[in-house]
């Protein structure tokens, strides 16, 4: 259904013919009144590689990875794992102020950003850790962004879970719901103008597709013909919201073909489909200068951050059965041992060595000095105002004066 | 045991939290009004993000206390085209950082309609939620919004610091036909102050454009709104040992100002501090400073006037908790 180069081309106006004339729709004429069914009963279909055993269903779409793929697509989605329950507790325990765990989507994080290449840019909203993780960002950094220490790149000034990373491409977190969407939307179009191979893709979950940016950044990537990926997690709750009140319709996907854009519904705990339809999206962006919509199925095992507790508004039991009979971790994990490529021993290796390095980082982070205050005052422009000076200045002479009441040692110099 | 409950019995109890005073003034506006109603993200079931509707869904049920779809520019639209209708919403804002995305229908839409409609379309309605800072949440979650909706005809804006400001101030606002701003801030949430009889009452309210003054004082005085009101009181005992009276004033209402009460203190001590969570440019102490030097006490004043602006840094705010709380009031 491309309606992208269509709508330019009309026929001239002739009333002669029986056909519809009107600029704002090319169709045909009918005669019965019939208003058109949301179709949310049998709605848009979910592609899937493996059922939830891990076992392939139609050999045709196993993408037939490498094992060291594979292995690498196992090793991530449960580092980030590790690296969750870790720096939840480090939470819970006051070490840092807040964080947001990935638990159950760990495949659309690692499955999408495996499909993609290292300088597609990507605009996430805060729930996509596994992204930058599979693109090499380093455990230390994810640390430090969560301490808020010296080393962190975003010096100090987010709030946990907020990362950015220039090098790997990665947008940094910004907290307001998709304000991320028509942003892609120009950012795609700006790498169209490039004329490179280069793609965007912009993840937001089922409740921030609620917003009105939503509806633009939709609109606009197809009006503007961009090589884009929306990606939506939809994960079945925003905060306590769940999906039956967050929307009417069949989901995300439906909304695509109302903006003339090519959509698709999958599996977000099989990692391969997730793969699958990311790798051909892309693909298809790149080359027909248009916009996808993805729209990845799945759960947030976990609750919505460390300030929620989600058994107010959901039961124990649904939660086990995300946990244990269908999650992205475990699918894989069959798919390998079926294959001879993963035993009990490696498995309990890589725990052992995973939550090791986990547990270093994380120790390393904690015992570094917090930020230079210097750094209170820097990139509100490109260059120091002279008010902003002046303040520094006066911030200094206040900590001089009466340093004993501020712990200098603890921040770098 | 909720606090629904613990409300029937508050006659017994005289310390409550701001949290708790916001929840009993929507409670009994509830029950005074049927057409008013509260809608939001989180609100209903959830109690809300900061649990200040915590019963009232439970109490009320779907159709005075309803969930929305995250879309802030949606639902503002939404409770504005409610109270066009006949209805008295509160729309509640998770945070007022979150209203920029829905800043075009309370200004363009809630606060100039009365008057572009040449008196026809009131819109009785009330936007509340959390503003200013908060613990360590950076840029995008404490931004302080006074000065931003101050600046606005058509709106009223109130800024509440104690129990007893909440809930007579949340009151009024609910009751008032004019679109009202009402800043909460979600540090003074929990926290405790004793309320008196009078306060305990369902009509209690506090009319809104009129300060208090929390502290008479003869050498200094002291103007702030919101949670920035306790550190002025706590700065004035310290300075009260060294023999400097000050006098703090809760502004309560930011607009429509109390400026003779402000006017009337510095007639009597000849130094003003304003103090506020907001940035310095253009904000709630500029404008002060602004009448002050063009009202009463600059004409008929014998003396010179010093006057003084205490607010947070200009920069979009830091997540690291450095303190920069300029507390000392100059000599």
């Amino acid at each position: 259904m491309l309606l992208c180069g269509a709508v330019h081309r009309q026929q001239p106006f002739d009333s002669s013919l029986e056909k519809p004339q009107f600029p704002g729709a090319s169709a045909e004429f009918v005669d019965q009144l019939e208003f058109i069914q949301p179709n949310v009963i049998s709605g848009i279909p979910v592609y899937r590689v493996m059922d939830r055993q891990g076992n392939i269903i139609n050999p045709s779409q196993d993408p037939q990875l490498s094992k060291e793929t594979v292995l690498n697509f196992y090793q991530k989605m449960t580092l980030l794992n590790t690296m969750d329950r870790i720096l939840y507790e480090s939470q819970r325990q006051g070490r840092i102020s807040f964080y947001m765990t990935n638990y159950g989507e760990e495949g659309t994080h690692i499955g999408s950003a495996a499909a993609l290449d290292p300088n597609d840019l990507v605009f996430g909203q805060y729930r996509e850790a596994g992204v930058l993780m599979y693109r090499g960002f380093p455990l230390d950094k994810f640390m430090a962004q969560c301490y808020a220490n010296a080393d962190d790149l975003g010096k100090g000034r987010q709030m946990p879970v907020h990362y950015g990373s220039r090098d790997l491409n990665f947008v940094t977190i910004s907290s307001p719901l998709a304000t991320q969407i028509p942003q892609a939307a120009g950012a795609a179009y700006a790498v169209k103008r490039e004329n490179i191979n280069r793609a965007v893709i912009c993840y937001f979950g089922e409740g921030a597709a609620s917003e009105g940016d939503a509806h633009a950044g939709f609109n606009f990537s197809a009006t503007l013909e961009c090589p884009l990926i929306f990606f939506c997690r939809n994960n079945g709750y925003a905060i306590s919201t769940p999906t039956n009140e967050q929307y009417r319709g069949d989901g995300i996907a439906a909304r695509g073909p109302g903006y003339g854009m090519l959509s698709i519904r999958v599996d977000g705990n099989d990692v391969f489909a997730v793969y699958n339809a990311t790798k051909e999206a892309r693909r298809r962006a790149v080359a027909e200068n248009q916009p996808f919509l993805i729209e990845a199925m799945t759960y947030r095992i976990g609750h919505h951050s460390t300030s929620d507790d989600s058994s107010a508004y959901r039961s124990v039991d649904e939660v086990n059965y995300w946990d244990k009979q269908d999650h992205p971790i475990s699918r894989l994990r069959h798919y390998m041992t079926a294959r001879g490529w993963w035993s009990e021993d490696d498995e309990r290796s890589w725990r052992k060595q995973s939550r090791k390095t986990v547990m270093e980082a994380f120790e390393t982070a904690e015992r570094r000095l917090k930020p230079n205050p210097e750094l209170l005052f820097t990139d509100v422009y490109l260059e120091m105002t002279p008010s902003l000076e002046k303040q520094r200045e006066s911030l200094w002479r206040h900590v001089q004066q009466y340093k004993e009441h501020y712990p200098l040692d603890l921040y770098d110099k | 045991q909720n606090a629904v409950s613990a409300l029937r019995r508050r006659e017994f109890h005289r310390s409550v939290t701001v949290r708790d005073a916001l929840n009993q003034a929507m409670d009994e506006e509830l029950e005074r009004d049927e057409r008013v109603f509260l809608m939001g993200e989180e609100v209903a079931q959830y109690d809300g993000a900061y649990k200040v509707s915590r019963g009232l869904w439970k109490k009320y049920g779907d159709k005075r206390v309803i969930d929305t779809p995250i879309s802030e520019m949606g639902f503002a639209g939404i409770a504005v085209g409610a109270a066009m209708a006949g209805l008295r919403p509160i729309c509640e804002f998770m945070t007022f950082n979150f209203s920029m995305q829905a800043i075009d229908q309370v200004i363009n839409s809630a606060a100039k309609t009365y008057y572009m409609s040449a008196g026809l379309q009131p819109v009785p309605i009330v936007f509340r939620g959390p503003n200013g800072a908060s613990a360590g949440v950076a840029a995008q979650h404490s931004q302080c919004f006074a000065a931003w909706y101050a600046h606005c005809p058509g709106l009223k804006v109130v800024s509440p610091w104690n129990s007893e400001d909440a809930k007579g101030l949340l009151k009024s606002a609910i009751r008032d036909d004019n679109p009202v701003v009402f800043l909460e801030n979600e540090l003074m949430y929990g926290v405790p102050f004793e309320m008196s009889e009078e306060s305990q009452s369902k009509d209690f309210t506090i009319p809104i454009g009129k300060a208090k003054i929390e502290r008479q004082g003869n050498h200094v005085t002291v103007v702030s709104h919101s949670r920035y009101v306790g550190h002025c009181l706590d700065a004035a005992a310290v300075l009260a040992k060294e023999g400097i009276e000050c006098e703090v004033i809760n502004l309560r209402t930011i607009r429509p100002m109390d400026v003779e009460s402000i006017e009337t203190s510095v007639m009597k001590t000849n130094h003003l501090v304003t103090v506020e969570g907001g940035w310095p440019q253009f904000g709630v102490g500029a404008e002060i400073c602004a009448r002050i030097m063009e009202g009463e006490w600059h004409v008929s004043s014998q003396t010179s006037c010093s006057t003084q602006r205490l607010q947070s840094v200009q920069n979009p705010m830091q997540k690291f908790k450095f303190c920069m709380c300029l507390r000392e009031v100059p000599d």
